[in-house]
């Protein structure tokens, strides 16, 4: 068992849940005196600091949202001055602006910490190479894992997304232990493998740090297989502080969520309201100690559930499952509300379907068609039109069978689907919203 | 007896037929017998070609999917009724046919066949012993 702050991580939960309560009502306190967007808010909720003393109280905060970042563009959130902000990073928006975030110093330490308790979950430690294959930048993901892996004393190669075959190279050269990249990328790097002759398996690559988009079971099943690595998904947004907000561990049962840092609720989305463990729902984080953005109940747009209760690695943190959805990729079709992960589901299910797809939804008149292209891999193919025609109805069956919607399948040449060096574009919606 | 068939997946879309043609074409490889069996939105290309090792090298390498299958070629006379006497045979033997492409050959006035059996030896005898004349591999590959 490996932890990086064992103290923290392994906390019984009523001394959790008592931390947490009194880093609520700090961070309550502080976003009230200083940022002119909450002293609003709360007043407006009739909520007064001093009410705050448990994490119970939580229910009666408002939610912050993506919307509000929008408006407060780019630096109304803040909760420091700018001379205490050492550090930006961003995300893409709703609208043309980004999601901009600001870190002070200790933010940034915490930071790396986080993300050296994400890099130990997997088993990192002093030893291991480190190879940070998510893009360096505004983005989060490659300056986040870099941190964590310094902080954890690994050997860190910053080497960020893209060029894959130096990547292979790398990974060979230096003897890469461990992998962070997006689950998409990791496909990519064992497909370059294929064509390049390098057997993966045999180099000393051991696990992998799969995020920043979804991916399903049968994706994951395709990178361990492929990469001979043990595969940890791990979650985290920029608004939230980058990677390290959440880590599976070696007992792969879910990611712990660092709640001593970020507390986690999920709601129904519709109703707002928090929804038991084990039910599904967006999954909702307030900051108890980040000082330059602290964000109160902020709304993720994920789907997941949680699962409270000591895991068998000893860490008494609450797990999230995998993403499921976002509640904003959730497409509408003909009225039918459909998850591009299920469909990614389907495909994955049917025998030899490489997991490369992508779904158009474009408008008929005043239908709406969703079609979903699927490259043809060469175990799947057949030189005799019956069995294609097979294949294509038979994905259209199951398709039809888990959306209630039905889906045009198409089978389109290998590499005609564009690859992704960061998060894959799987959906393109056509549909040109009259405005009548 | 067995002649080998490449199979290439192409989508239904412009200058994807062109695309195979000019990469076979910019490897000195020339192409035999062709059929191509579309729908909508995919079609299905079959080829015979005199150098089918560097022809799927090169697929290969443009990264096309493809397969390759065995068939029967054989030759009938090119006179009406030709075709039919060989499908007669086929029938009457109980041998289903998968598919099959046919061209003419200018020279001898003769025409190939190339059938696509689900049981390709059973057949190869049914025919042979009908008298119809199965080529060889290097009787294909020298039309």
């Amino acid at each position: 068992m490996k932890y990086f702050q064992p103290i923290d991580e392994t906390m019984p939960v009523d001394q959790l849940r008592e931390l947490q309560g009194r880093r609520l009502a700090d961070v309550v306190a502080r976003v009230y005196r200083d940022v002119p967007f909450y002293r609003r808010k709360l007043d407006e909720a009739g909520i007064r600091p001093q009410d705050i003393w448990s994490i119970d109280d939580l229910a009666h905060l408002p939610f912050t949202t993506k919307e509000d970042f929008r408006d407060t563009y780019p630096f109304g959130l803040l909760a420091r001055p700018m001379s205490d902000i050492v550090r930006t990073h961003a995300s893409s928006g709703t609208t043309g602006k980004p999601t901009v975030v600001a870190y002070t110093r200790a933010d940034i330490e915490l930071w790396a910490d986080c993300c050296a308790r994400t890099l130990a979950c997997g088993g990192a430690d002093r030893h291991s190479v480190v190879q940070v294959a998510y893009g360096y930048g505004l983005f989060t993901g490659g300056l986040g894992m870099h941190y964590g892996s310094e902080r954890l004393g690994a050997m860190t190669v910053p080497v960020s997304g893209g060029n894959t075959r130096r990547q292979l190279m790398l990974i060979q050269d230096f003897g890469t232990t461990h992998l962070c990249c997006t689950p998409s990328y990791a496909l990519l790097l064992a497909e370059t493998a294929d064509e390049m002759g390098v057997d993966l398996r045999k180099t000393n690559l051991r696990a992998g740090y799969f995020g920043a988009e979804p991916w399903s079971g049968s994706m994951r099943r395709a990178i361990v297989d492929r990469l001979g690595v043990e595969a940890f998904d791990i979650y985290g947004l920029s608004e939230v502080i980058g990677p390290g907000v959440a880590s599976e561990c070696c007992a792969h049962a879910g990611m712990h969520i660092f709640e001593d840092h970020f507390y986690p609720e999920v709601i129904d989305p519709a109703t707002g309201k928090a929804v038991p463990d084990g039910t599904r729902g967006e999954l909702v984080f307030t900051h108890l100690t980040k000082e330059g953005m602290p964000l109160l109940r902020y709304r993720t747009r994920d789907i997941t559930r949680l699962e409270h209760g000591t895991c068998a690695c000893g860490r008494t943190f609450a797990r999230m499952e995998r993403v499921s959805g976002r509640t904003d990729d959730m497409l509408i079709v003909r009225g039918v509300n459909v998850f591009p992960s299920q469909i990614e589901h389907v495909l994955l299910e049917i025998e030899g379907a490489e997991p490369h797809y992508r779904i158009v939804v474009d408008r008929r008149g005043r239908l709406d068609d969703l079609e979903v292209q699927v490259e043809v891999s060469p175990q799947l193919f057949s030189d005799e039109v019956k069995e294609m025609e097979g294949l294509r109805q038979r994905i259209a069956n199951e398709l039809h069978s888990t959306l209630n919607v039905n889906a045009k399948v198409t089978l389109v040449e290998p590499r005609s689907i564009p690859r992704s060096e960061g998060k894959a574009q799987r959906v393109v919606d056509r549909r040109q919203m009259e405005t009548s | 007896m067995r002649v080998q068939q490449i199979s290439i997946f192409l989508e239904n879309r412009a200058g994807r037929l062109a695309a195979v043609a000019r990469l076979l074409g910019d490897e000195g490889i020339n192409i035999r017998a062709l059929s191509l069996a579309d729908t909508s939105d995919f079609g299905i290309l079959r080829l015979i070609v005199d150098r089918p090792d560097a022809a799927q090298q090169a697929l290969r390498r443009e990264q096309f999917t493809y397969s390759t299958t065995d068939v029967v070629a054989v030759e009938i006379p090119d006179v009406p009724g030709g075709l039919a006497g060989v499908l007669e045979v086929l029938q009457d033997g109980g041998v289903n046919v998968e598919y099959m492409y046919a061209f003419v050959e200018k020279a001898n006035d003769r025409a190939v066949v190339v059938f696509r059996f689900e049981n390709l030896e059973g057949a190869a005898s049914l025919l042979e012993s009908a008298g119809v004349r199965v080529l060889t591999r290097a009787e294909v590959l020298s039309l």
